[in-house]
């Protein structure tokens, strides 16, 4: 049977792993490559490198990133943060990434998706939504970092984009980024109802608990970043978790 | 296998090959890429990537003038490792491009995997191989795949994998090796799976003195 997955995140800035809290306060992590191919010996099912540079002259060296993260890892690789066009997504591709993911550049323009599943496979085109919560209820998709709202509602952006084109969902919901409480289990549930592709939980992961609890109310896999940064808990410690709770995970 | 086991990897399209390309390094091979039918003829080892649609990697095979070259590599038993989309290129055909032939070694046709399942399948399965298996072991392997093949064509062993049922997740014969999954992407049961194909590729024949600077041929 197919099994759950587990993946740590690398947020990257010039070429380095970095932490914080939605994007603010940013501290050095240490070098991608050391800590993909950490994390792969941990037992990690699949790796997201996002880029968080603040200039487009550190994006420049994502490229360089990823080819370096390649040759040492044996695990899938997730690409994101500043693919625009076709031509950016090949770019991270031709370096050794597997999946891109697209997230402002999406919502600026749909057809981006359908270009990508046609050229890469729905496989490979990764659909990145950062979701806020609305105060009248429901939850709205934000982009440029949280920065700008859409006003398009969740689930609706979500079930457009697999009707373009994209194979997955990264889901991040806004308002628990590095809050350490846990996953958003409501949006998941809304946006695993709404589409029919996998869906990757985002946001808010601090135990091994928490995990579990988006698993088991439908995400197809869930992504940590701090919590495997700060060696709080190891990828193993985690699906010892799982295991003993009946989630079905690589061992 | 020897100190530099070169292979050529057919250019099928872009996405992925840089990750099928550190896997064989990896491995301990020289890969090198190429669309070329000289090159593809003369390889003593070949890889056949696959990603994107059936229907597009088939026109690609046909503008580049290879079906009849793999066909005939895959039926003589030559060292082959057709990955992903690669196996389903084999077949006679997939429902995601109706009408398409596929390169007919594989008596059979691949087909969606049902509604009552997350479609594409994205990660790791546990794959079992049959009894008749030389290069498969039972482990878990990273899959990306929305079609797959349910039905094992004669006279290949099979390894199988459950998702919406059971499919086939690789077929083996000889020295020819065509997995459903990623090897790749696999971890250390995929890397010590693309070590035994090397290895066999050897014992298997296909060492040929003339293979040396096949892969150094200007693409079609």
């Amino acid at each position: 049977m197919l099994t759950r997955r587990i993946i740590p995140c690398l947020d990257c800035r010039d070429g380095r792993v970095v932490k914080g809290v939605r994007f603010q306060g940013l501290r050095d992590a240490g070098s991608p490559a050391e800590l993909a191919a950490a994390y792969e010996a941990q037992g990690a099912d699949e790796l997201v490198l996002l880029d968080v540079s603040a200039t487009p002259e550190g994006r420049g060296t994502q490229v360089e990133t990823v080819r370096q993260v390649r040759a040492v890892l044996s695990i899938p690789l997730t690409v994101g943060g500043g693919v625009r066009d076709a031509d950016s997504a090949r770019a991270l591709l031709e370096a050794g990434a597997d999946k891109v993911a697209v997230n402002t550049a999406a919502v600026r323009e749909p057809e981006l998706l359908t270009r990508l599943a046609r050229e890469f496979g729905c496989q490979c085109t990764v659909l990145a939504v950062d979701a806020a919560r609305r105060a009248g209820g429901g939850w709205e998709v934000v982009v440029t970092s949280g920065r700008e709202r859409t006003g398009l509602d969740a689930g609706e952006w979500c079930s457009r984009g697999v009707a373009c084109g994209a194979g997955e969902i990264l889901l991040t919901s806004w308002d628990r980024d590095g809050t350490r409480a846990g996953y958003d289990l409501d949006l998941l549930r809304a946006v695993t109802r709404a589409v029919s592709v996998p869906v990757i939980a985002s946001g808010g992961a601090a135990s091994p608990e928490h995990l579990c609890d988006a698993l088991e109310a439908g995400a197809d896999a869930v992504l940590a970043a701090s919590i495997f940064h700060d060696a709080e808990y190891t990828v193993g410690d985690i699906k010892r978790a799982l295991v003993a709770r009946g989630v079905a995970v690589r061992t | 296998m020897s100190a530099a086991a070169r292979v050529v990897v057919v250019r099928t399209g872009t996405a992925n090959l840089a990750s099928v390309l550190a896997g064989l390094r990896r491995a301990g091979a020289v890969p090198e890429v190429s669309d070329a039918r000289a090159a593809i003829v003369a390889a003593d080892r070949l890889v056949l990537p696959g990603v994107g649609a059936f229907g597009a990697a088939m026109e690609r095979l046909i503008a580049c003038e290879l079906v009849d070259v793999l066909a005939d590599r895959v039926r003589a038993g030559r060292p082959t490792l057709a990955v992903c989309l690669g196996l389903q290129l084999l077949g006679t055909g997939s429902a995601e491009s109706p009408g398409v032939a596929g390169l007919g070694v594989l008596a059979a046709g691949a087909t969606r995997f049902g509604a009552g399942v997350r479609v594409p399948q994205l990660g790791w399965n546990r794959v079992t191989p049959e009894p008749g298996c030389r290069l498969l072991t039972e482990g878990y392997a990273y899959f990306a795949n929305s079609y797959r093949l349910t039905a094992a064509p004669p006279g290949w062993s099979a390894a199988w994998a459950e998702y919406d049922g059971r499919f086939v997740a690789a077929l083996e014969r000889g020295p020819v090796l065509a997995c459903q999954f990623h090897p790749e992407l696999s971890g250390a049961w995929g890397l010590a799976l693309l070590r035994r194909w090397l290895a066999a590729a050897d014992v298997g024949g296909g060492r040929r003195a003339t293979g040396a600077d096949a892969g150094r041929v200007a693409p079609c």
